[in-house]
């Protein structure tokens, strides 16, 4: 590293908030960050790709960025990757700038591209070896470690056989084997499940999972495939309109979109017409901070401090208020899919929303 | 699973990260490419053919015209690859028509077919100088050109041994090698144009049908062009005026020197014919004083084309440096 981006680095990291550098595991280890970004932005024209993205991944860990599509993973990943330069903000991968020493990067990085293509007249076997002598590893290690590989992803009955022959979910698993033959540190994958059925997902998703634990490697991928994805993930971040809005494990995430508010209860009344009497009664009661009514049907939110169930119920029967349902509030998966992702420009609209709205 | 786990590093990297490696294996992995495939395949049979027959013809016409003369004549050994019949044009009339179309085919679908594939990105993100899989394209196909040629020539001349029983001389054979070289350039110069558009257009059927458009005008339209600018800036008026014959036909020359075609058949011309002693209008008292029919040395007749091989040599260049800042300053998600 250069002396100026030593001191480039030197900077970024004072600047960076505290306990962001360094991360205590469960059980106490020091883990170091392995991608550090900071105000990494991207602008195509007028048009803002990636846009103040701060990001510190940590040895070991899955970390899933989710997003809609166009949202600007891609556009990230080749910025990690040092084929596309940042327009602003800083990007360290090992240590290393990405743009500066591509090579470093590359050889540490492994990289399965959305889409990613085969030569369709060679074998499976064939197209690893090409990818192994591109990494300049001798040829009896490349064909173990191939050997291996393709034991790992399951692929020995095909090996031989060119890839044109493959099915999608085969090509998959042949580039999961692809970005694994230069021993990666850190592996990137973008929209690894595309296109594959869900038996095929679970699949890709169990083998990713499994290799991070057994390969030790950090995994970086990018899907707009929520569900799926975060079964695997230690942490998600929520990538829509070019930035990131939210990041942290799915507990987390529910968390901070509950407001703050630690507990929403959800009421649901035996009739519509109670519902204004309900809202006024409950809003009263102590530990209850807001009252929110769906205006279609018999449903209240109560937003409290603690748990307020049990008083929650005796309040409403004791006004003669028929109770049918009384469960507390999660914030799942779902909320977030449909609060960020689905609906296109609307959904990137309410996620722009929502980076405003969030606190800093 | 445990093999894999096993063979991994601890930590820290073992190889040293030398650029040359991933040049060797992209240079490898397209010659391979190349020589089993069936483009090359298709091209290499359709120019050995056509050229074996060329020279088979003028072998056969050649042994009867010696019989009939009775004596050797000079240079006899060349003539195999320039003489056509009435049947079939010379060899060097092949090699000048269809080695430009191997050039394309080896080079039109060098960087969008990886694109279209989806193997570019994953090319480029592995621990490779990203100039070396342009420039191992093109030294593949290079290597694939060199070798073609140089077994054509040898095939041919084989075949000349066997029929005429007549064995070139050093100079014939240093003029044959020197024929070769000029192919070569000529050759890497339409496989660099083919590269160049693999570069600057997505789509393989684009690029083959523009540099074939390129090589087309080149060969068919290019000299009736030039002929019409020739009468349009310089017309002949009075054709008995050889002021305005003379500026004709040096505006016409001259233009003709911008197309590769053109060059590369003037100097085949003139390194398989010794006798040719100018390229371009002669005049008469030029001429004075020499000897009819007389042959130029190999040193001379290299001069006479030496702008032709440099202009030759430049135009690869050119066009394979437009291809390579193209490529090394495209987005690779460009499209």
């Amino acid at each position: 590293m250069s002396v100026m981006s030593k001191v480039e680095a030197d900077a970024g990291a004072s600047a960076a908030p505290a306990g962001a550098a360094v991360m205590q595991t469960d059980n106490g280890q020091v883990r170091a960050p392995v991608i550090e970004a900071r105000g990494l932005s991207k602008r195509y024209g007028q048009h803002w790709a990636v846009r103040d993205l701060d990001l510190v991944l940590h040895e070991g860990e899955i970390f899933g960025l989710l997003g809609p599509n166009g949202a600007g993973k891609t556009t990230t990943i080749l910025m990690l990757l040092g084929l596309t330069d940042a327009t602003a903000g800083s990007v360290r991968v090992l240590g290393h700038d990405p743009w500066r020493e591509p090579l470093a990067v590359k050889s540490a990085v492994g990289y399965l591209p959305e889409n990613v293509g085969f030569y369709d007249d060679l074998t499976g076997r064939q197209n690893l070896l090409y990818t192994a002598r591109l990494n300049g590893l001798p040829e009896e290690e490349a064909a173990r470690r191939i050997q291996g590989l393709l034991e790992t992803v399951g692929l020995t009955g095909a090996a031989d056989r060119p890839v044109r022959v493959y099915s999608r979910g085969m090509r998959q698993r042949l580039g999961l084997a692809d970005v694994l033959v230069k021993s990666p540190r850190i592996v990137i994958l973008d929209e690894p499940t595309l296109g594959i059925d869900p038996a095929g997902i679970r699949e890709i998703l169990d083998l990713i999972a499994r290799l991070a634990r057994e390969e030790r490697v950090t995994v970086l991928i990018s899907s707009h495939l929520l569900h799926q994805v975060q079964q695997i993930c230690h942490r998600v971040g929520i990538f829509v309109g070019g930035r990131l809005i939210a990041h942290g494990s799915v507990a987390e995430l529910s968390q901070k979109l509950a407001g703050g508010a630690p507990l929403v209860v959800d009421v649901d009344l035996a009739a519509r017409s109670d519902v204004s009497r309900a809202r006024g009664l409950l809003a009263g009661l102590d530990g209850v901070s807001r009252v929110e009514a769906d205006p279609d049907g018999a449903r209240l939110q109560v937003h409290c401090s603690r748990d307020v169930r049990a008083a929650l119920a005796r309040a409403l029967l004791e006004h003669g208020i028929d109770l049918v349902g009384l469960a507390v509030h999660t914030y799942g998966l779902d909320d977030i899919y449909h609060r960020y992702f689905q609906g296109g420009d609307a959904g990137e609209q309410r996620g722009r929303d929502a980076a405003e709205r969030r606190p800093a | 699973m445990s093999s894999v786990a096993a063979t991994r590093p601890s930590g820290v990297r073992r190889r040293p990260l030398v650029g040359s490696a991933g040049l060797a294996a992209v240079y490898r992995k397209e010659l391979a490419d190349h020589l089993s495939g069936w483009r090359f395949l298709v091209l290499a049979a359709l120019v050995i053919l056509s050229g074996v027959a060329a020279a088979y013809v003028a072998a056969r016409t050649l042994s009867d015209t010696l019989a009939a003369a009775g004596e050797l004549d000079a240079f006899v050994f060349l003539r195999l690859y320039t003489t056509g019949s009435t049947t079939l044009p010379p060899f060097t009339f092949f090699v000048a028509v269809l080695a430009p179309l191997l050039g394309i085919a080896l080079g039109f679908d060098g960087i969008n077919g990886e694109r279209n594939r989806g193997t570019l990105s994953r090319l480029v993100s592995q621990p490779i100088h990203r100039d070396a899989i342009i420039n191992g394209k093109f030294l593949a196909g290079l290597a694939v050109i060199t070798l073609m040629l140089a077994v054509l020539v040898l095939l041919v001349g084989a075949l000349g041994l066997q029929l005429m029983g007549v064995a070139p001389t050093l100079e014939e054979f240093l003029r044959l090698v020197a024929f070769v070289g000029v192919s070569i350039v000529y050759v890497a110069f339409w496989l660099s144009l083919a590269l160049l558009c693999s570069t600057l257009l997505r789509q393989t059927v684009a690029s083959a049908l523009t540099a074939l458009a390129v090589w087309l005008f080149f060969s068919l339209f290019a000299g009736l062009l030039f002929g019409l600018i020739a009468d349009a800036v310089a017309p002949v008026t009075d054709p008995l005026d050889p002021q305005q014959v003379l500026r004709r036909t040096m505006w016409e020359t001259n233009l003709g020197r911008l197309s590769p075609t053109l060059l590369y058949e003037e100097a085949v011309q003139t390194l398989l014919n010794p006798q040719v002693r100018s390229l371009g209008p002669l005049l008469l008292e030029q001429v004075v004083g020499a000897v009819a029919g007389a042959a130029l040395p190999l040193g001379q007749s290299l001069l006479l084309i030496w702008p032709h091989l440099t202009a030759l040599v430049a135009l690869t260049i050119v066009c394979f440096a437009a291809a390579y800042i193209a490529f090394m300053r495209q987005e690779i998600r460009a499209w």
